[in-house]
């Protein structure tokens, strides 16, 4: 058996809406290994959350089209499966948690029962012994069983997101997509989240992908990480590859536009200047060249992910280290 | 000359402050009516700013930082407590004084798409105070093509509307809106909240130029401690309606002392994979701000609560010079 849990290979999702084709996500390939988090990073509009909704199968068709690439799950290739199938392994083998805890729970349902109507879909078991084992799914997310028969409204932001994560923990998953699961909390709250997700992933050796635009929570919980800009990724490589041999401009740009990472401890901040291209109109050659403070004639051309040592994969022309490409 | 030097020297550690204070809140509280009670928004904050600095408000999603910012500027009246504005008492203002005010005090909110009038085109959101305040139209134009051009915004986006841009130039539009009276303190309620790193390191910056360039106060609202680090001279923290530390951002970074600061410094995940800091995971639940008990409001997730926490209230103490802190058990 391979060691690879998930294998996307150059997936291409547009979306053809009035105004034209837009590129969300192009020609990505990544792997997850089993038992490890991989965190796709990057800002708003990159196609970090594209990239999770077209492995769950979740896309909303039209306006999405998959145009090109693979999405094979435990050697199966999931864009060839019928919506069948999806349904059987969606919350049972692949869970999702979801940004907004709010939006994600039904607001006229028990939160129990929203449990454990996921684990009859997916189990043959009876109701009570489903109401049994989503009580145990509660309180391995910290939130006692009597609270079984409560509405999200009683809950607060932080439990309403365990409340999820328990959902989609609830049929032993081997894969969790995680997209921004901490970003509508508070820090103390974000904290607690974190170490819950840690614990469960030690205990259960579920492997994870976590979509994020906060470094400090990829540093905090990821193994591998994936920068994308423009629906392509950019940087990929081990944490300490991509943390502390950061190769290219705009992860390097990330890093020193957070408050707090100027030393020298002027007020001013390095922001990354302009703004992301329009996914309508993407240039061919890099698309970061733009808002690049290296930039030269060479960048014209098409630029490809290339190995700079040990897997570390960056697309650019003059990479910070690793020397030219 | 002596003294000069030392106020030379003073000056450029950045120390120096002319110690006017401009905006000044005395037991400021401000409740609500809700169905279950009252709601303590706002809980008895006592605080006074300095003309020139950056006060930081810093708290999680209902510790009334945002409540206390509204209170301010009239868009909430206080329950009880006192606001002075350069020495004025400005708790009760007539519909008038509150419009004369807001050429002195103005506010740039989190949102910068709900906050802006989708029908109107950048340049008349711009123009608006300015023809409230009783300007001519054709000077009011003027001055807000200044406005743009202070705040970064090419005059191509004048004829735009606020769904055609992007965060960061929203945000733009909100802050010449809010410069355009050419106010002397401005409240920014989680200005760069809702921004991605990349454009709001360029608010942030365009900020401390117009601080600079204007000498504004600014009190800064928001739950992103990295950025109230960077930005703010001195950061009260709030929790639930009550403030439980004051001090000075470097000091209170470097020795925070409530067991809620700790907790809440701790948490903050840091980028530094070497230095990934043992964290302080805080349990139990935030209590209901509405009818709270009497005792600490953070006794329920403390370390060190003690009966006396649970019963009696706490008071505010300077504990070091400038440092103030609410704990029984410091």
């Amino acid at each position: 058996m391979s060691d690879v849990i998930l294998s996307v290979k150059n997936l291409s999702v547009e979306y053809r809406v009035e105004e034209g084709i837009v590129k969300a996500v192009n020609d990505v390939s990544f792997d997850v290994k089993y038992g490890e988090t991989l965190g796709l990073v990057g800002e708003t509009g990159a196609g970090k959350t594209t990239i999770a909704l077209a492995i769950m199968g979740l896309l909303p068709v039209p306006p999405a089209i998959v145009t090109q690439g693979a999405i094979s799950f435990e050697g199966e290739n999931l864009l060839r499966k019928n919506e069948k199938y999806m349904r059987s392994i969606r919350g049972n083998k692949i869970s999702m948690i979801f940004q907004d805890p709010m939006s994600a729970l039904n607001p006229s349902t028990y939160v129990g029962e929203q449990i454990s109507e996921v684990i009859m879909l997916h189990n043959k078991v009876s109701k009570a012994k489903a109401r049994e084992m989503a009580e145990e799914t509660l309180e391995m997310v910290g939130i006692p069983r009597n609270r079984y028969d409560e509405y999200p409204h009683k809950f607060s932001g932080g439990m309403r997101q365990r409340v999820i994560i328990a959902t989609a923990l609830a049929c032993n998953p081997n894969l969790l997509i995680a997209d921004e699961p901490t970003t509508a909390l508070d820090v103390t709250i974000q904290a607690q989240i974190l170490e819950l997700m840690e614990q469960l992933k030690e205990k259960k050796g579920t492997s994870n992908i976590l979509i994020t635009h906060d470094l400090g929570v990829i540093a905090r919980m990821c193994n591998r990480v994936a920068v994308i800009y423009a629906g392509e990724i950019v940087e990929i490589g081990t944490l300490r590859q991509v943390f502390k041999n950061t190769a290219h401009p705009y992860t390097k740009g990330l890093f020193d536009a957070l408050p707090g990472s100027n030393l020298s401890g002027g007020k001013r901040l390095k922001p990354i200047g302009g703004s992301m291209p329009d996914p309508i109109s993407l240039p061919e050659h890099c698309k970061f060249a733009s808002r690049c403070s290296r930039r030269t004639d060479k960048c014209e051309q098409c630029v490809k992910l290339t190995d700079i040592g040990d897997g570390h994969l960056v697309r650019c022309v003059s990479p910070l280290c690793g020397g030219e490409v | 000359m002596a003294i000069s030097y030392v106020v030379s020297l003073l000056y450029a550690a950045g120390r120096y402050r002319t110690m006017s204070v401009i905006l000044k809140a005395e037991n400021l509280k401000k409740y609500f009516e809700v169905p279950g009670g009252t709601l303590h928004a706002v809980d008895g904050v006592s605080f006074s700013i300095e003309e020139g600095e950056t006060f930081g408000i810093v708290g999680e999603s209902g510790c009334g930082k945002s409540t206390l910012g509204r209170t301010i500027i009239h868009l909430h009246q206080p329950t009880s407590g006192k606001i002075f504005f350069e020495g004025r008492d400005i708790t009760y203002v007539t519909k008038k004084e509150q419009r004369e005010l807001l050429r002195s005090i103005q506010f740039i909110f989190q949102d910068p798409y709900s906050s802006l009038n989708p029908r109107m085109t950048v340049l008349d959101i711009i123009m608006e105070p300015l023809l409230i305040d009783g300007m001519k139209r054709k000077e009011a134009m003027n001055r807000a093509r200044q406005l743009m051009e202070m705040v970064g915004l090419s005059e191509l986006f004048e004829t735009s509307y606020p769904h055609e841009l992007d965060g960061g130039r929203r945000q733009r539009i909100g802050i010449a809106r809010a410069l355009a009276l050419e106010p002397k303190f401005v409240i920014c309620d989680e200005p760069v909240s809702a921004l991605d790193v990349s454009i709001q390191a360029q608010i942030l910056n365009l900020m401390l130029d117009l601080q600079e360039k204007l000498k504004l106060t600014y009190i800064f609202i928001t739950h992103d401690l990295s950025v109230v680090k960077h930005i703010s001279d001195r950061v009260m923290v709030m929790y639930l309606g009550n403030m439980v530390e004051l001090a000075e951002t470097q000091e209170l970074f470097r020795d925070p002392i409530h067991p809620y600061t700790k907790a809440l410094l701790s948490a903050v995940p840091t980028i530094d994979i070497d230095n990934q800091q043992k964290r302080e995971i805080l349990h139990g639940e935030i209590v209901s701000p509405i009818d709270p008990k009497p005792g600490c409001r953070f006794a329920a997730r403390c370390r060190f609560a003690t009966d006396k926490c649970r019963s009696d209230d706490v008071q505010l103490r300077e504990v070091k010079p400038g440092h103030f802190v609410a704990c029984h058990n410091i």
